[in-house]
């Protein structure tokens, strides 16, 4: 009974601070009250408004609730570029995010490999390793876009070079750091360098590589809207970009809490995958 | 006369520091281990045993002289050697058939699955571990753990064992069962065995011959003592031969004081690193009657 109640108080908690801050949202955007003293003719002019009071301008969790409603009913319309449902600009943010974290990892894990495995090759590709890592991906951008000449290319290789490092540094570090006493089994035994590869380096630096990647991800989710905001045409950071040109707050926070959810699903399959390849000691 | 099957011809082994200064770990080491012996190296630690292992093994180059296994000089590992490593160096991804299936697979790539899970589990059986072969390193014992490793190189049907101090990471009652094991089943394949140790017990226990190294650096093989105890030793009764305590008062004396002092001078000009001294303690019927037994200090004042 004791443990029921224990393992029910942090769900609890969560709900009640849930409902806490809906509480607090609402009552920060209650319709202000009416003002007591209305000159005569300028209640005439605006109507019931001046003796209502009026409308918060930011929009109230009630009509954000029915937005969010609307867009469920209907994720997927396409009425013009300018008039998409949610559904089909997430899509095509995550296809863009896919395709240059596919890329990425094409790339990073079997260079990885190649670095972790020679101390020289570390050494020598370190120093662009050290200037390329901290630079912002939508630096890359115009960059991008003159050498590419297209807009959905340009924003896959953003997404691309953000995912990189990650994945490119955490492979080194695993596969670098693979005991010394696997790799002795590995010699003793006579096996080759593909079968070492592929069945005792890999094993052994997996959760480090997979860890890379699930770092990987949840930056090319952050990059993604601002690199649509830059591109436009589609995506859910166009959306939201698209929505501010409209002044449509209650879509732009829908649009928020559809890009927090998707990044939570994406992070939480890679820390799936990472729980499948991890050992324990 | 045939050939040995190992034989270490004047092998020695030097690091150079950073600031130029060298190391010599060990010195000039001859060494010959017949078909089917087994062999302890007993010394203390730092005295470059393992190194000596590593050599044989394979892993580590010598500065100076040759390793002859078979009669062929040796250049690096093979599945001839097999080694059971002090730390067990299962891979932990593996369950235990995993880990000895993967040097099956090694030492014969054309076996079918099938095939190589048949052997495996043979050898599974031989260390006592039915039951355990979906299990993965982590949920098995310290003790177990071993096992999977004597498994694993006991399965690719090496020409000779390696051992790096195989008991030293066990609780006392687990190392005294695995060792019976081992003597078991070397007695059963007729294994050849090179063991590093520094538990005397062990030593009497498993080897037929143990090679005392003196202290490094500079470290020299300074006797070879026999086991003159007769084959089929158990710990049940290994203390009860007329030679156990001989054997061992002649080790533990070597650990503690002669180890430390042996140096050519102390040997006397008939020291050969070539040919060390072969001694047998066990028949010396005067070893336990110590000429010059130490006085208590308390017998002193009496």
């Amino acid at each position: 009974m004791r443990a029921l109640f224990e393992s029910w108080r942090a769900p609890v908690l969560s709900v009640l601070i849930f409902l806490l801050f809906i509480g607090a949202w609402h009552a920060a955007t209650l319709p202000i009250a009416a003002q007591q003293t209305v000159d005569a003719e300028y209640a005439k002019l605006v109507g019931k408004a001046a003796s209502t009071g009026q409308k918060s301008t930011f929009p109230t969790p009630a009509d954000v609730g029915a937005k969010i409603w609307q867009h469920l009913h209907e994720p997927f319309y396409d009425r013009g570029p300018n008039d998409k449902g949610v559904g089909i600009q997430l899509a095509y943010s995550l296809a863009r995010v896919l395709a240059g974290f596919m890329l990425a990892a094409i790339v990073a894990i079997p260079l990885g490999f190649l670095i972790g495995m020679s101390p020289t090759t570390y050494k020598a590709l370190d120093p662009f390793i050290q200037v390329l890592k901290p630079i912002s991906p939508l630096a890359w951008m115009p960059l991008a876009l003159f050498t590419l000449k297209d807009s959905m290319t340009s924003a896959v290789f953003v997404i691309f070079i953000c995912s990189l490092w990650p994945m490119l540094i955490n492979t080194a570090f695993g596969v670098a750091a693979v005991r010394r006493e696997w790799l002795n089994v590995a010699r003793t035994l006579e096996v080759g360098p593909m079968r070492r590869a592929f069945r005792v380096i890999l094993p052994a630096a997996a959760p480090t590589i997979m860890t890379g990647m699930r770092i990987s991800i949840g930056i090319a989710w952050l990059v993604i809207v601002a690199a649509e905001m830059l591109v436009g045409g589609t995506g859910i950071g166009y959306f939201v970009w698209n929505e501010w040109n409209n002044l449509s707050i209650t879509n732009i926070l829908t649009a928020i809490l559809a890009i927090g959810l998707v990044g939570m699903l994406l992070d939480l399959s890679l820390a799936y995958l990472t729980r499948l390849v991890t050992f324990p000691e | 006369m045939s050939e040995s099957l190992i034989r270490i011809e004047a092998i020695s082994k030097r690091y150079a520091a950073r600031d130029g200064t060298v190391t010599t770990v060990f010195d000039d080491l001859h060494l010959t281990v017949e078909r089917g012996e087994f062999v302890c190296l007993i010394g203390h630690s730092g005295c470059g045993k393992t190194t000596v292992l590593n050599v044989l093994a394979g892993l580590e180059s010598v500065s100076d002289g040759y390793v002859f296994v078979g009669g062929r000089e040796i250049s690096g590992p093979s599945l001839d050697r097999a080694v059971i490593f002090q730390s067990h160096a299962l891979m932990p991804w593996l369950t235990v058939m995993g880990n000895i299936a993967f040097a099956v697979a090694s030492r014969w790539p054309g076996w079918s699955k099938a095939k190589v899970r048949e052997h495996c589990q043979k050898y599974i059986d031989l260390v006592n571990l039915t039951g355990a072969e979906k299990k993965r390193p982590s949920e098995l014992s310290g003790g177990m753990k071993q096992r999977v490793g004597i498994a694993r190189a006991l399965a690719i049907e090496p020409r000779m064992l390696l051992m790096d101090e195989p008991f030293s990471a066990l609780d006392a009652l687990t190392r005294g069962v695995l060792q019976e094991e081992v003597l078991r089943i070397c007695a059963e394949t007729k294994q050849t065995v090179f063991m590093i140790t520094h538990d005397v017990d062990e030593a009497i226990l498993l080897a037929d011959k143990i090679i005392l190294m003196t202290n490094g650096p500079h470290a020299k093989i300074a006797e070879i003592v026999v086991n003159t105890m007769p084959r089929g030793r158990t710990r049940h009764d290994l203390h009860k031969h007329p030679h156990y305590y001989r054997i061992r008062n002649h080790l533990i004396d070597f650990l503690v004081d002669r180890s430390r002092a042996f140096d050519q001078k102390s040997a006397g000009s008939a020291y050969d690193p070539r040919n060390p001294p072969v001694v047998m303690p066990g028949l010396d019927e005067a070893a336990l009657a110590v000429p010059d037994a130490p006085v208590w200090p308390d017998e002193k004042a009496a």
